[in-house]
This record gives structure tokens, sequence and C-alpha cells, in this order.
């Protein structure tokens, strides 16, 4: 047979499966391309290129294509199905210690402080009420008394609005703490104990085991680092505040002042809650801000040290059970699990410790819950496991970095660790894969039809108007509008808002947030008038496919930082995505669209999230709940730098509208 | 401004070469060196009359090149002596083009591959043929090198005079060659380098930069009819093997693609490619931000996506390779491939 024509090709015959076609693929050093039919030019083949042989490339772009919609369907269902199945038993190991210098020994914890405990904390709730806030001079006063290095830190913010809770727009604190220098080290590095101290008689025994403890940790030899006691005002804003005077940066906006006494890297923290006398359980909070978690290993350092003395823990407020394999128990790790996913995918911190994970310090919060269980346990029990747990990270030799940092906890003793969780998200995203290689596919046999025609004869333009890339610039160009709008104008507007009408403040701004959400599902009529070849086949097409590979590339993204948004948002998003095009039953798929959309997640997610806790609310309730949690997203957006708020109305809220505009493209 | 110059030089450059392909164009359809039923691919000056601003616009509104813009990287200036170099040989000007030449190989010793492409295409321009017995050839190659030669000692006596030392050959040249900085980017020998033994640094030091200057002389002998076609798989793997990319090099050869969007039917895996290195572009960020800030994930991750990327750049140039030599081929031996018995064929690259 020929080789004529320059070194290195051959012609060879198609069907012969047996000759070079059918050879193990090479990777790069072999292509093949399929003969052009008798009449029409080649189409490209543009799946999998790498393959030698051809007819595999047109079995497999043959199965893309007609198997499209069974193919999404099983992969949607198959990453749902994933999903649930991370409650079960296989998929979710027991947890276990990982970091070497914590595990093996165990320490003998003396606390015998319960008493004085108990003393500090009424004497404290009284200066409280005396001052009306904290009790500043107090604290420091104690704090000396029992020899530890005290300073204050007084710090300020002005708040972008104010809403319920602070009904003023600056917000003036101090924080206090002492610090216990370790006796023979060289205050390179130090752990953090630290107690909010929150308006309302809330917290008051728990400040004072804090300081039982301290005077009780002052009298021992074997610290070898520094340990701070921190009793923060404001909560988070304290907290906030405290972290960036501590570590010199300035990632807010908050102003604060003194000269502060620093006593090393921070290697982990605790931050504790108590409001009553006796506990019957501890809850563990691990979400952090923006989803970030913990190592695994404090969680663990948390479990043994509560096995050991015989405490009650729970997670989410759930205990765990005892029977693996009944299906009520199925339920309840299902249930933990949800809990855990909703409450990461707010990003919002569910305890004073989620702002510390931002400077790569491990920190937990601990909260004593007293409910009605026969078996209570007094002080001096909280404070043995808190010296156990103080006494084990004081033997720390580096940041705990040997065990997880993404894992989803379906109860207090099992895990599920990254790469058993990301495959379930990455079903999800191989249907919008699949939807676009589809596309594609017809946007290339469309464009082969249509040259065919355009050389068959004369040179006239096809049937159909072929609008090209630029036409889709206009209804991008104006989806990122309304989310820049939906960013900027809500804050920016609300003075002008309270102006006009009778609402406060931060009222306002959510008012302004929701009817910028809305008005922007009325702008698909306006931009067709905008197009030039605006009705065409092609045109929603190629916008569909720019939607869902946005779309993708987003939840790609996001999964890598907060697993649980990102799957949350696929799961509702992607089906929607899939579905949505101009012809079909219009009705109905806009109600799924409008069913996908983040605001409505939000909404369901909040129904969701009450009834897995057992407090289920009323649909006005609910409603009022979600405006609440659409200002404190846009709050803690401006207040800790939070991320939910922003991608919902930047990235997540444009791209929806593109879906919307390509359902209303005629 | 930078920026500016180099899309006026490659405006300018482009529209030349256009001119240039199109008369050769009608040349050897005038030889009759086409098959007869080609005429699908045959360019006509109506699509080639925006390939210059649709190359000026893909250089200045690319991501990359804001991007280095932004940043302030000296990647700008480097790519417009290229884009600068490239004119003048376009242009047929030898000493221009050696002058430009000798800039770009003293800031950063790579240019030096694109000596071959600039002389086959002066070369080509001079009408003299490339046999290695003729004497012309010979003679003119000896120019150009000469020019190209004394001026990078010019050059870098300059320096010497400004600096009054030899100290910045070893600086710059030596840090070139050498990769003793190993802050991560997104190339592929930092990784490397990170986890390898001292003993045997040298010896893949040397086989990563031979790496470089490997590919030119086989795309020489294969691409000598087009050797600005050349030129820009030359660029293209400069800026993939370099010890130091940066995106800056990347925008260059990613704005001379649509010089050759008459290739696009018969590119196979685009689709995926730019799907791949826009995902890439997009998670470098991300696993940045994951790996030094977030802390939780490691330097792995980072490289997979440096991996991943400079995998998509090279699919992305040996299917614009692969393209062009299925195009010379169908114009040279017709569209509808047929067997010596008539049957239908089937083109397969071996």
């Amino acid at each position: 047979m020929g080789a004529r024509g320059g070194p290195g090709w051959i012609c060879g015959q198609p069907q012969a499966r047996g000759a070079r076609g059918a050879s193990p693929p090479v990777p790069v050093g072999t292509l093949s391309s399929p003969c052009p039919p008798s009449s029409s030019p080649a189409p490209p083949a543009p799946t999998m290129g790498l393959l030698s042989d051809p007819h595999c490339r047109r079995a497999l772009s043959r199965l893309v294509l007609r198997l499209n919609t069974p193919l999404c369907a099983l992969s949607y269902v198959a990453g749902l199905g994933w999903f649930l199945a991370l409650a079960f038993q296989p998929l979710a190991p027991r947890t276990y210690m990982s970091e070497n210098a914590m595990g093996s020994t165990m320490v003998e914890e003396q606390f015998l402080f319960g008493e004085r405990a108990l003393s500090y904390g009424r004497e404290f709730a009284g200066h409280k009420k005396k001052a009306g806030g904290m009790p500043v001079a107090w604290l420091e006063k104690t704090m000396w008394a029992l020899g530890l290095e005290v300073h204050r830190q007084p710090f300020s913010r002005t708040l972008p609005f104010p809403d319920e809770t602070r009904e003023r727009y600056m917000v003036k604190g101090t924080n206090v703490y002492g610090i216990l220098r370790a006796p023979r080290a060289a205050s390179t590095e130090s752990l953090v104990l630290s107690v909010p101290c929150s308006e309302g008689p809330h917290n008051h025994q728990a400040v004072g085991l804090m300081l039982a403890l301290a005077s009780y940790f002052r009298g021992q030899i074997y610290w070898a680092k520094d340990i701070i006691f921190l009793v923060n005002e404001h909560d988070l804003l304290g907290m906030e505040a405290w972290l960036e005077a501590y570590h010199d940066v300035n990632v807010t906006e908050v102003r604060s002042s003194g000269t502060l006494g620093r006593a090393g890297a921070i290697q982990a923290a605790v931050s504790l809650e108590l409001s009553s006398d006796v506990v019957t359980s501890f809850d563990v909070a691990v979400e952090g801000l923006n989803g970030q978690l913990p190592n695994l290993d404090l969680l663990n350092l948390f479990h043994a040290f509560c096995q050991k003395n015989g405490l009650l823990c729970t997670i989410q407020g759930k205990l765990q059970r005892s029977d693996w394999d009944s299906l009520p128990a199925y339920a309840h790790s299902l249930q933990t699990l949800l809990l855990m996913v909703l409450a990461q995918a707010s990003g919002r911190p569910r305890g004073d410790h989620g702002l510390f994970l931002r400077y790569r310090i491990e920190a937990i919060t601990l909260r004593g819950i007293n409910s009605f269980r026969q078996y209570k346990y007094d002080m001096t029990t909280v404070g043995k496991t808190l010296e156990g747990m103080f006494r084990k990270l004081n033997n720390l030799l580096e940041r705990l970095h040997q065990s997880y940092f993404f894992y989803l906890l379906p109860s207090l003793s099992r895990f599920v660790s990254i790469g058993v969780y990301m495959p379930a998200f990455g079903f999800l995203i191989l249907v919008l894969v699949l939807k676009a290689l589809d596309l594609w596919m017809k946007l290339s046999k469309c464009e082969a039809g249509s040259a065919e025609r355009l050389w068959d004869g004369d040179h006239a333009a096809g049937e159909e108007p072929r609008p090209g890339l630029l036409a889709l610039v206009p209804p991008v160009l104006i989806c990122h509008a309304a989310g820049l709008a939906l960013y900027f104008l809500p804050v920016l507007g609300q003075r002008v808002a309270t102006q006009h009408f009778p609402v406060s403040e931060s009222e306002a701004v959510v008012l302004t947030v929701i009817a910028i959400y809305v008005a922007g599902m009325a702008l698909p009529h306006n931009t067709h008038r905008v197009l030039a070849g605006g009705g065409s086949d092609r045109g929603w097409m190629t916008l569909k496919l720019l939607a869902l590979l946005y779309l993708a590339l987003q939840l790609g993204c996001l999964a890598l930082l907060n697993f649980s948004l990102g799957f949350l948002l696929a799961a509702t998003m992607v089906p929607a995505a899939a579905a949505v095009q101009p012809t079909g039953p219009k009705v109905l798929l806009s109600a799924l669209l409008v069913l996908a959309t983040p605001a409505v997640t939000l909404l369901l997610g909040i129904f969701l999230q009450r009834e897995l806790v057992e407090a289920p609310v009323a649909a006005a309730e609910g409603w009022q709940l979600f405006l609440a949690a659409v200002a404190e997203g846009l709050l803690q957006h401006h207040l800790y730098g939070s991320l939910l708020f922003p991608f919902l109305a930047l990235c997540a809220y444009p791209c929806w509208l593109l879906l919307w505009n390509v359902l209303f493209w005629k | 401004i930078t920026d500016v110059l180099t899309a006026v030089a490659l405006y300018l450059a482009i529209q030349d070469f256009n001119k240039v392909v199109f008369k050769k164009q009608k040349l050897l359809i005038e030889l009759d060196k086409y098959a007869p039923d080609v005429a699908e691919l045959i360019r006509t000056p109506m699509e080639m009359h925006y390939i210059p601003l649709k190359v000026a616009l893909f250089y200045l509104l690319n991501p990359y090149t804001v991007m280095s813009c932004v940043a302030k990287s000296t990647c700008a200036i480097n790519n417009t002596v290229i884009a600068f170099f490239i004119l003048a040989t376009i242009k047929g000007s030898a000493f221009l083009s050696a002058v430009f030449l000798a800039l770009a190989t003293y800031q950063s010793l790579y240019p030096l591959t694109l000596f071959a492409p600039a002389l086959l295409y002066l070369l080509q321009r001079q009408f003299i043929p490339i046999k290695l017995k003729s004497k012309s050839f010979w003679l003119y190659t000896m120019q150009y090198a000469a020019l190209y030669l004394c001026s990078l000692v010019v050059i870098i006596c300059l320096s010497f005079f400004l600096l009054n030392s030899w100290d910045f050959i070893p600086s710059v040249y030596g840090f070139i060659l050498s990769v003793p900085d190993l802050t991560p980017n997104i190339g592929l020998f930092w990784y490397f380098f990170a986890e390898m033994f001292e003993h045997f640094s040298l010896f893949f030091v040397c086989v990563f930069q031979i790496n470089v200057f490997f590919y030119t002389i086989p795309l020489a002998i294969k691409l000598k009819e087009h050797p600005v076609f050349f030129m820009f798989v030359q660029i293209a793997i400069i800026s993939i093997f370099k010890s130091y990319p940066t995106v800056g090099d990347i925008a260059l050869y990613m704005a001379f693609l649509p010089v050759w969007s008459h290739l696009y039917r018969f590119l196979r895996n685009i689709f995926i490619l730019s799907c791949v290195l826009i995902v890439c572009s997009l998670l470098f960020p991300v696993l940045w931000h994951l790996w030094i800030y977030a802390g939780s994930a490691n330097s792995n991750f980072y490289y997979a996506i440096t991996l991943t990327f400079n995998i998509g750049q090279i699919l992305l140039v040996s299917d614009y390779f692969y393209a062009f030599l299925r195009r010379e081929y169908y114009l040279t031996h017709g569209l509808h491939l047929t067997r010596q018995d008539g049957t239908e064929a089937m083109l397969v690259l071996k």
C-alpha cells in the first residue's frame, strides 16, 4: 500500500481490526483520524483523542450522545446514594490518635478545686451585674492575685449595619487575658484556654473554672508551654480582635490599642462554655469559619479524656448509640452527619474556636450541657478532663498535622475521610461534564452540518444566523452585573432605604438583598432585545455549555475549600442545570430551577436543620429565621471575612441567572 | 506599555506573514502541487483579514497577560523583545532579527533555540534552498550567525562595562541553568529538585536543561518548510520546559493561536484541553491557599495541578502540530484518501 507523501504517514484499512488500528493504545505517538465519508467533510471527533482506535472513539462518542440522560440520572443517584451511605459503619472507621506525642502517656489528674471554681463563678456573676458588662478591674485583680501576667486589650469595631443583637453601629469592648509563664521553658509556644463573656447570665461557671484551673496550673512545674487564659467580650468580635492583635495582622477592620504581652506561637486552643453548676454531658463543636475544621487529633484527645473520666460526650447535641447494625442507629448517624454538613456549609463558626483555625491554630469549643439526665458531673470532673487535655497538649513537639484536616463526623468516634466522601461529589460533577460533552458534540455536528450546506452551492449564509461567541457576552455581563449589585448595593444603600421605608437598618439590608435577587429573575425578558442573532438554537446551547462548565468549575473549587457547601449546592443545582432548556414544559422546568436557586436552598436548609435538632418550626418562624440568616451572613462577611455571602452573590447567583436566561431563551 | 508594544509588533508581524502565506499558496496552486479536491482547505483573504487583529486582541485580553502585568513581572519585557524579533524576522531584516534575538538570549538563555526557525525563515525568504552542500546556504548561515554572535558579545561587554565585573554571568545564566532557587512556580523543576538527593542533582539539572534544547533539531528537520509554525512550537516548548516559567510566557504563544484557526477542524481534543487548562488555572490559587495558608494540604496537591497544567499545554501544542501536518498531507494528497484498489482509507500517524 502506498506510503506516499512525507515520512510517517501510512494509509490503512478502516475495517481491519487486526491491523495497526487495534494495537494497544500507545499514548502520544499513535494518533489516528477517522476517514471522511464520501461526500461531506470530516467532522472532528472531539472526545478521547488519545485512544489509537477510531472505533473505540466513535463508540464512546455514540455512547455519550445516546445514553446521555440515563447516564446523567445514574450518576446523580450514585452521588446521592454514596453520600447517604457515608453514615454506614464500613465507610466510617473508628477514630484513632495519629500524633505520637499525644498517644503513649496517660496522665494522672489531680485537680481538686471544683468548689473554688464555683465560688469564683459566683463572684464573677456579681461583679458582672454590677459593672453592666465585663468586670475588667475585678478580673485583672483576681488574675494578678493568682500569679498570672495580666493584660487588657480594648477594641472597637464599626458594624456595617446594626443588627438585632447589637443595636448600634459601634461596638466597644475589652479583652482580658493572663499568661501563665512556663517555669523552665523559653516562652516560644503556648496554649490558650478561652472563655467568652457574653451578654446575659451565661458562662459564669466557665470563668470560675478557668480561674480555678489557672490557680491549679500555677502550682505545677511540668509546663513546657505558656498558657494564656483569655476572657473575650462580645464573643466572636472580641476573639477576632484578640487574634489579630496577637498576630499583628489586619484582616478585618478592628481597632485595638494597648501594648500586648505575647507568649509565642499558639499551638492549640480550647474554648469553654459552661452555664450551670453541674453538667450532664459535654458537647463539642468543631466547625470553624468557612467550614474549616481542626485537626481530628484534637477531637480524639477530647474523646479519650471524656472516656477516661467517665464524662458523657456528645456531638451536634446527639449521644452516640452503641448498636451499629440496626436501622435506627443508621438514621441517628445520618442525622448527626447531616447536621454537621449543614453547619459546615453555612460557614459560620459554631463557637469562638472557629476564628483560631484561620491562623493555623487547632481549636475546639466545649460546651457543658445540663439536661434531664440522671447522673450529673461536678466541676471537679470537668476540671480534671480539661487538666488532662492540657497536659497532653503540653507534650506536643510540633503542630498537630498528622491526622486528618478534612473529615465528616457521623458520630464522635467515627469519621469519614476526604478520600471516601469526595467520590460522591465527583459523581455529581460528572453529570455536568457529561451534559457539557453532549452539548459540545451536538454543537460540532450542527457546525459541520451547516458548513456542508455552505459549501454545497451558493455562498449565501445558512438558514439560521450563527451568533458566534460575541452574542454570548451580553447575558454573561448582565448576570455578573446583577451579582455585583447583589454584593455591593444592600450595605451601601441602607441609608437610602431607611429614609424611604419605615424599617430598621438590618431589615432594610435583608429586604434589599431579596429585592435584587428577585429582580434579577426578571432580566431575561430584556436581554434578548440586545442580542443580534438571539433566537437560534446554537445560541442557547452555547450559553448552556458555558453555564454548565462555569458551574462545574465553581463547585469544584468550592468543594476543595468547603466540601459541605459544595456538595449541598451541587446536589440542588445539578439536576436543574442539566435539565434546563427553552423547549419543553416551561412551567415545570422553571419551578425546578426556582427550587434549585441558592436562596431556596438556604431556606430549605434552615427547615431541615430545625427538623434534625428535633425542634421543628412553622413556616412563618422559618421565614423569620431565613431573614435572620441572610442578615447574619452579610454581617459575618463584613466582620470576619466569611466567604459564604460573596460566593453566593458573585459566583453562584450569576451562574443560576445564566441558566434562567437559557430557560427563557425564546 | 510593553504589552501594548508587544501587541502592535505581533499585529504587524502577522499581517506580513499572512501576505507571505497567501502568496505561497497561490504559487503552489499555480504549480498544481495541490490535489484537486481540497477546495475547502484553501485559505481565502477574507477569512484571513481579521487574523492580525485577533492576534493582538488575544494577547492583550488574555487573563494571563493581565495577571503578569498586574504582578509587574519582567516577563512583559521578555515578550516584547521576542515579539520584535518575530516582526524583524518576518519582515526579512537579518540584522535587526539577530540583534533582537541577541537581546532575548541575553535576558534568558532559552530563546537561543529560536535561532533555527529564524534562520530557516530568512533562508526561505531569500529563496536559498536548504541543502547541506549548497554554498549560498552556508554563506548565509554564517552571516546570520556572525551577526547574532557579534550583537550578543557587544551586549555582554556593555554589561561588563556597566558593572565592571563578570559577576553577572554566573548570577544570570548560572542561575537559569543550575536552578538553585526552588520556590514553587508553575513549572516542573522545583518539586523534582526539592525531593532529590544532592548527589544526583547535577545529573538531573543537565537532563532537564537538555530537554528544552533537544526538540529544536527534530522539529527543524520536520518543519523546514514552515518556519513560522516551527517558531510557534519552539516558543511553546520553551515556555513549558524552562526552569522558571511564568504565565506571561504562556500568553505569548497563545497569542499565536488565531493564526492557525484554520486548523480548527482538524483539532481533536480542543474542548477537553481548554477545559483542562481553565480548570487548572482556577485550581492553582485554591490549592496554593490550602497549602500555604490553611495548612491542610501539602506541596503534592499543588504539584499535581502543575503537572496537569503542563500536560494540558503539551497536549495543546501536539494537537496543533498534528493538525498542521494532517492539513499539509491532505493538501498534497487530497481530502478523500483512497487505497490503490479504490476503497476508503484512514490516516494513521506512526
